[in-house]
């Protein structure tokens, strides 16, 4: 059975009695029972499906998203004059755009971004309703709260994308579009408005994190797959009781790269990479129009941008400057 | 535990479903190699990239024309010859043998057919070749203006190349590359929300891209203000144009880029899009060519709105325009450069 351990995928499926969790304190609704198992959900998880707890909160939530999610879908196929096969094939392009500049921060016409205003307020309602919804689970079961914080990351750079931001700047317009391309046709257009984010320090720091968890998490995840077969996989308990596996293990970062991580504190630093992602890049979102119009030119002014040689033997200037 | 039946069978469907689904995908995709340029300071990214058989499939579709061999002076010009020639409002200033040699080019650049309205006949009334009375008559005189106007205004973008009809019709009354108001397709009315001219899959005019489908109406059907969208200072304090905007004049470079075949360095340093003193000297000459498309579809095609028949319109009721691709045609000099003007000099002087 130990050798089974060094495949990278789950082989081994555990099968006992369903397991309903610890006891649940007063003011919590009942346990669902429908408990089952799945076989293909065994291969990359537990087999175990359920229980759900589900709670108003979870009902509203998910209530809140299905109407905006509505709100969108039907948008969309409107734009294709209610044709179902455009409607799938031109899905990723089909989108519901913010707003124009003119209804500043006022109610839109639903026609003129209306209707992106409330799927707008019903996916930020749905989405901090299942903020509650996992801060409360998690009180329930007596566990920290670092899920909640770390989804609370998340919601800051959507907040500050729809709704922050585009308070500072006083008008929707400068909001996010729903939809798959439209949403990506505007972060390059956003970019390029704004001067080119990619001289946005926060924006820097935020690519930082982000490939940096994406390491993280594959140093992590390697390290305790390849000790898995010494009881490695029981990371928690050799926090404190450290064995075999973990010294191995903390050998191998300190022969090749002379520090390790423990058992506990990379845990710290994942989570920590992770949540300073969108955090930093929420805080480059914000100040892109409100505080730095163009970013280049701010990097400019900081001796941030390097000034390259250009040819001056055919200098190129501005010809409307000339008219 | 053993690998069972099922694993292998699962393993084996989730395989072939994935390589299906990318068997598609990577058939849409360029195969290497690719040709590549450096057109500025390294480590900018100031590459140009062909694909060569891309490339040569471009240049098959832009043979190269043979001009028509020079004639002699007759010694009378057009407009001295009063009895053969009548109602010439243009091209008076030619020689009668230069204007006959012109006119049979122009059959051939615009409508080689033959049949009952091709060749001649295709502006003219063949009994009676001073009458207006053919409408593409009227047509063609103001393009002889425009043509001429490009060939004397525009130097700043044509150059010494200059162009003639076939710049652009090749043979066809209708060039193949032409713009109209594109409403798109029709959407839902009442409250629906408008896709606000964007948003659709298969559009060539934005590269495909759910940009903006028609950036030609607010930005190239007449002279106007600048196209430019990037902030100017680095710290707020000037109010630039609204931000929608940007996915406007984004759309109408993915025009120019594919309508030129070319990407965005071909004239810009795209780390800073906005700035003259790092473009390459091509962006001044297409700054040039955006005025001079403004300028030929408002004052030389858009008035032609009365004469020009409805089958030679867009849906909403307005003439077949010009933009870059029009003359370019997919190469960054049309036809890569050969001067077909030169053997017209009569092109190429002021209208009278």
């Amino acid at each position: 059975m130990m050798i089974e351990y060094q495949n990278i995928f789950t082989r081994v499926q555990v099968h006992g009695p369903d397991d309903l969790g610890v006891p649940m304190k007063p003011g919590n609704w009942p346990r669902e029972k429908g408990i089952t198992t799945n076989w293909l959900l065994g291969v990359i998880g537990d087999a175990q499906v359920g229980p759900v707890y589900l709670g108003g909160l979870g009902i509203m939530s998910l209530l809140c998203g299905f109407i905006a999610i509505e709100i969108i879908g039907l948008n969309m196929l409107a734009s294709v004059n209610w044709n179902p096969v455009q409607f799938v094939r031109q899905l990723f392009w089909l989108g519901l755009e913010p707003p124009p500049a003119k209804y500043g921060l006022g109610l839109a016409p639903l026609r003129e971004g209306g209707w992106w205003q409330m799927a707008g307020f019903f996916l930020t309602a749905s989405i901090l309703l299942w903020w509650l919804r996992t801060y409360r689970r998690a009180r329930a079961l007596g566990m920290g709260t670092h899920i909640a914080w770390a989804f609370a990351a998340a919601i800051w750079l959507y907040l500050v994308l729809g709704f922050i931001r585009p308070l500072f700047m006083g008008d929707f317009s400068e909001a996010v579009p729903f939809g798959i391309f439209p949403h990506l046709d505007w972060t390059a257009a956003f970019s390029i408005r704004y001067g080119n984010l990619f001289y946005n320090p926060f924006h820097m720091i935020s690519i930082a994190f982000l490939y940096g968890s994406a390491l993280l998490f594959a140093m992590h995840g390697a390290t305790i797959l390849a000790v898995s077969r010494l009881g490695g996989e029981r990371e928690i308990e050799q926090i404190v009781d450290r064995g075999t596996a973990s010294e191995r293990a903390a050998l191998f970062w300190r022969w090749t790269m002379g520090f390790n991580a423990t058992m506990e504190s990379i845990h710290r630093w994942a989570w920590w990479f992770a949540v300073l992602c969108p955090l930093a890049g929420g805080i480059g979102i914000l100040l892109t129009g409100t505080v730095v119009d163009n970013w280049y030119l701010w990097a400019v002014k900081h001796h941030v941008a390097p000034v390259y040689p250009f040819d001056l033997t055919a200098p190129v200037a501005d010809p409307a400057a000339a008219q | 535990m053993k690998l069972s039946a099922t694993t292998l069978t699962a393993s084996l469907l989730v395989t072939v479903i994935g390589t299906l689904l990318v068997i598609p995908m990577m058939l849409q995709w360029e195969r290497p190699p690719m040709e590549s340029a450096q057109w500025g300071f390294r480590g900018l990214g100031m590459e140009h990239i062909v694909n060569p058989r891309l490339a040569a499939r471009v240049k098959a579709a832009n043979p190269l024309p043979t001009p028509d061999d020079p004639v002699p002076n007759d010694g009378v010009l057009v407009r001295d010859d009063h009895e053969n020639y009548k109602n010439v409002q243009v091209l008076g200033d030619l020689d009668t043998a230069q204007f006959n040699r012109l006119m049979g080019a122009i059959t051939l650049w615009v409508a080689p057919q033959e049949g009952d309205n091709a060749g001649c006949a295709y502006c003219h009334n063949v009994e009676n070749m001073a009458s207006d009375e053919v409408y593409t008559k009227v047509v063609a005189r103001r393009m002889l203006q425009m043509t001429r106007a490009i060939n004397t205004q525009y130097k700043a973008h044509v150059a010494q190349t200059g162009v003639t009809c076939y710049t652009c019709h090749r043979g066809n009354a209708v060039p193949a590359n032409i713009w109209f108001t594109n409403p798109g397709p029709r959407q839902a009315g009442g409250f629906a929300a408008s896709r606000n001219g964007q948003n659709l899959a298969g559009q060539p005019v934005p590269a495909f891209a759910s940009l903006p489908y028609d950036p030609f109406t607010p930005l190239i059907s007449e002279p106007g203000g600048a196209i430019r969208v990037q902030a100017t200072t680095a710290l707020p304090g000037n109010p630039g144009p609204e931000f929608k905007k940007t996915e406007t004049t984004y759309a109408l470079m993915m025009h120019m880029s594919t309508g030129l075949g070319v990407n965005c360095t071909f004239c810009h340093n795209s780390r800073a899009f906005s700035n003259w003193e790092q473009s390459r000297p091509q962006r001044v000459t297409a700054w040039h060519g955006i005025q001079m498309v403004r300028d030929i579809n408002a004052n030389y095609i858009t008035p032609l709105a009365g004469v020009f028949p409805a089958n030679r319109k867009g849906p909403t009721g307005d003439v077949y325009k010009t933009n870059c691709a029009t003359c370019h045609n997919g190469v960054n000099k049309p036809l890569y450069g050969f001067s077909m003007a030169k053997s017209y000099p009569e092109l190429s002087v002021p209208n009278p």
